[in-house]
């Protein structure tokens, strides 16, 4: 199963080498990673969505923690999180597919960013899912190019009062 | 940076020099460390590993960028495996070079990650000294283990203030001490009702300095204890209820009792595949309950129904504490039976040590030894009854530890006698430390058990090969005695059980650096072996005659 485990490091360099070491050394499979500064400049935080039984999880975290660069862990995968992924996607178009694949992107509420003389560069965010329904809806345009960001992700607010 | 070391407590540091650390050196010759010059830079970290271990204090060793920074990397790794606090400082090529490929350059920190506690790239000279007392702390702090300072020439060329650090707070690194409250009843409450409760002592006791918290647990419930490799010398082995050591390689007599008993209490140990054998055939009977510091190795390779995290003296305190509260506590009825060793007839290894131990004070005894076959039969058949008397290398393996560990102990504690017990396969992977005895005048005894084979590998290529021997036999012998004279030491050879007392009478009294070869039968086994796939109470006991 896939987990969202989100780490809150210090910002040194040599860091995310330290962490992807981790999980090269120990056998776990980095799905996606990604890292930014956060709030406060002296950490970052970095989003690693990674497969394994809960066994494995449970060691990742561990092992994680155990890093002296490492400040906080924590498994976001039961929490209620907003989860984002950046898509940008190069498509051939052509006069007579590019009405089409516009009217197509505006119901992702994704957006065109690039028109060349063949193609269309689209951007889009959203999770999983949704990118997995936009790439797939601009699979018989013929699709050219794809760049990917991995997945963001922040704990939903408490609702209550 | 001395003068941050010195802060450290830092009495000796074992070094090798070089372009990088031309100013270290230059600024240690007026410090009051001393310097050990070492042969090789891996026996600077073994002997650094060595003098931790004899202490319980940070050992230091000091190597030059590049080739000097790349030998260290066995030693760090043999450190890290057996939780030794360690400090490396190893001199780096200019910022303004590294990433050039510049003469002896490596990367060193990238090298290092995945073996060291922490590492650090010290990129400001303002920042040595907090990285100074950060690296100690944390190498001696938790679960030991190797800290990494890569320092460049510039930084170490700079002029600054040395400034004092007071007090060293880490956000990201806060070991926890005290167990989990709950976690301690409930397993005051499994004790309680054990009627066949095996207690395994782990390295961890040796490092906590728990030896007598853990004798005391095993009175109050009369408890049968035994010990993985790291964890002998962390009870005295001259107690009846200590069965010796558990695993592959362990003691029939501590193998049945961990697969009967009913209560498993593993103390400051991390379940290695040589002391569970087999996964999932391991203690079936028992509930186990793990104390650790480390909360990565509670449940890694056994399944662990209680489990606590801290230190473990604050934890078997409060475990002591409240056991003596509880008035309806279960004393097991008996304990478990001691086995003894099988030896052959002759000389061999186990006859040697129990002979070593009736010669020596075993309170002023320190033995290290390499690894392989005569390391085996050590650890089972001397009894450690001090701890820090026995080190060795458990995790990693390292053939080639035990001279350069010699060399540290025998440093840390000039009034022990130390006996550096070898192979002849171990004793030529690190015997350029001979030069380091020989110059520091260390009155080490290294006793080679020559067979003229790898035992160990013979060994396993015996049981998992068909007896297809393949690359572990040494065609032609090292004459040890010329090599004994050509490093200054006094030479001895044994080759029957009679000449043996006196012969190592005079060794150890002689009062000089000393090499006593002893020939042995390459066909001797470790036995009882727990093959591979079996569970531990499934042992090879004897060959098929």
């Amino acid at each position: 199963m896939k987990h969202k485990v989100a780490v809150l490091v210090e910002n040194n360099p040599g860091v995310l080498a330290k962490v992807s070491n981790l999980f090269s050394r120990r056998g776990y499979n980095i799905e996606s990673l990604v890292v930014s500064d956060t709030e406060d400049k002296s950490i970052s935080r970095m989003t690693i969505v990674v497969d394994g039984d809960e066994k494995t999880i449970e060691q990742v975290t561990k092992q994680l923690h155990k890093l002296v660069d490492v400040i906080k862990v924590n498994d976001l995968t039961n929490d209620d999180t907003v989860c984002r992924q950046l898509l940008l996607v190069r498509v051939a178009a052509d006069r007579e597919t590019r009405g089409e694949i516009i009217q197509l992107m505006d119901i992702f509420r994704a957006r065109i960013i690039d028109i060349g003389r063949r193609s269309l560069i689209i951007e889009a965010t959203g999770d999983e899912s949704k990118i997995e329904a936009i790439l797939k809806s601009l699979q018989p345009f013929g699709i050219q190019e794809i760049v990917k960001t991995g997945i963001s992700a922040m704990v939903r607010s408490p609702k209550e009062k | 940076m001395i003068s941050a070391l010195e802060a450290q407590g830092v009495d000796t540091i074992f070094g090798y020099p070089g372009g990088a650390v031309l100013e270290i050196y230059d600024a240690l010759k007026t410090s009051n460390i001393r310097h050990v010059l070492v042969r090789n830079e891996q026996g600077g970290a073994h002997a650094a590993s060595g003098y931790a271990r004899a202490t319980g204090k940070v050992g230091v060793c000091l190597a030059t960028s590049g080739p000097g920074a790349t030998n260290l990397v066995t030693g760090i790794a043999t450190a890290n495996m057996d939780s030794v606090p360690l400090v490396a400082i190893t001199g780096q090529v200019p910022r303004s070079m590294i990433g050039t490929d510049a003469f002896q350059e490596i990367d060193i920190t990238g090298i290092t990650s995945p073996i060291t506690k922490h590492n650090y790239l010290v990129q400001n000279v303002e920042d040595l000294p907090r990285i100074i007392a950060e690296a100690f702390y944390i190498a001696r702090t938790g679960r030991p283990g190797p800290v990494l300072i890569d320092i460049p020439r510039d930084i170490s060329q700079a002029v600054t203030e040395y400034v004092p650090v007071k007090e060293v707070d880490i956000r990201s690194y806060k070991p926890t001490v005290s167990g989990h409250m709950g976690m301690i009843k409930r397993a005051v409450k499994t004790i309680k009702a054990s009627r066949k409760m095996v207690i395994c002592v782990g390295g961890g006791v040796v490092a906590s300095n728990s030896t007598a918290a853990v004798m005391k647990l095993a009175q109050m419930k009369n408890a049968t204890v035994v010990s993985t490799m790291m964890g002998l010398s962390g009870y005295p082995a001259s107690e009846a209820r200590f069965l010796g050591m558990l695993g592959t390689y362990g003691n029939e007599g501590a193998n049945l009792a961990v697969q009967d008993c009913d209560c498993l209490l593993a103390l400051g140990m991390r379940f290695d595949d040589r002391v569970i054998s087999t996964p999932g055939s391991f203690a079936p009977n028992a509930e186990i309950i793990h104390v650790d510091v480390d909360p990565a190795e509670i449940g890694k390779n056994v399944d662990i129904n209680i489990p606590i995290v801290g230190d473990l003296r604050a934890v078997l305190d409060d475990l002591n504490t409240q056991l003596e509260k509880q008035d309806d506590l279960i004393v097991c009825e008996s304990l478990y039976p001691q086995i003894p060793l099988p030896m052959s007839d002759g000389i061999n290894v186990p006859w040697t040590m129990q002979l070593v131990e009736s010669l020596v004070d075993k309170d002023k005894t320190i033995v290290t030894t390499d690894v392989g076959q005569h390391q085996v039969w050590t650890a089972n058949s001397y009894n450690f009854t001090t701890p820090r008397k026995f080190i060795s290398s458990g995790g990693l393996g390292t053939m080639g530890y035990g001279i350069p560990a010699a060399v540290g102990a025998q440093v840390a504690c000039p009034d022990n006698l130390v006996i550096a017990v070898t192979g002849d396969g171990s004793f030529q992977m690190c015997m350029h430390e001979l030069g380091t005895i020989l110059e520091q005048e260390l009155p080490i005894k290294i006793m080679v058990f020559n067979n003229n084979v790898l035992g160990m590998v013979r060994q396993l290529q015996y049981h998992y090969s068909g007896q297809r021997y393949s690359g572990v036999h040494f065609s032609k012998t090292v004459d040890f005695m010329m090599l004994a004279k050509a490093y200054g030491a006094a030479g001895y050879q044994i080759t029957s059980r009679e000449e043996a007392p006196e012969i190592l009478k005079e060794a150890f009294e002689n009062g000089r650096f000393s090499i006593i070869e002893i020939a042995i039968d390459p066909d001797d086994l470790c036995l009882p072996i727990v093959l591979g796939g079996h569970a531990l109470d499934d042992m090879f006991l004897a060959p098929e005659v």
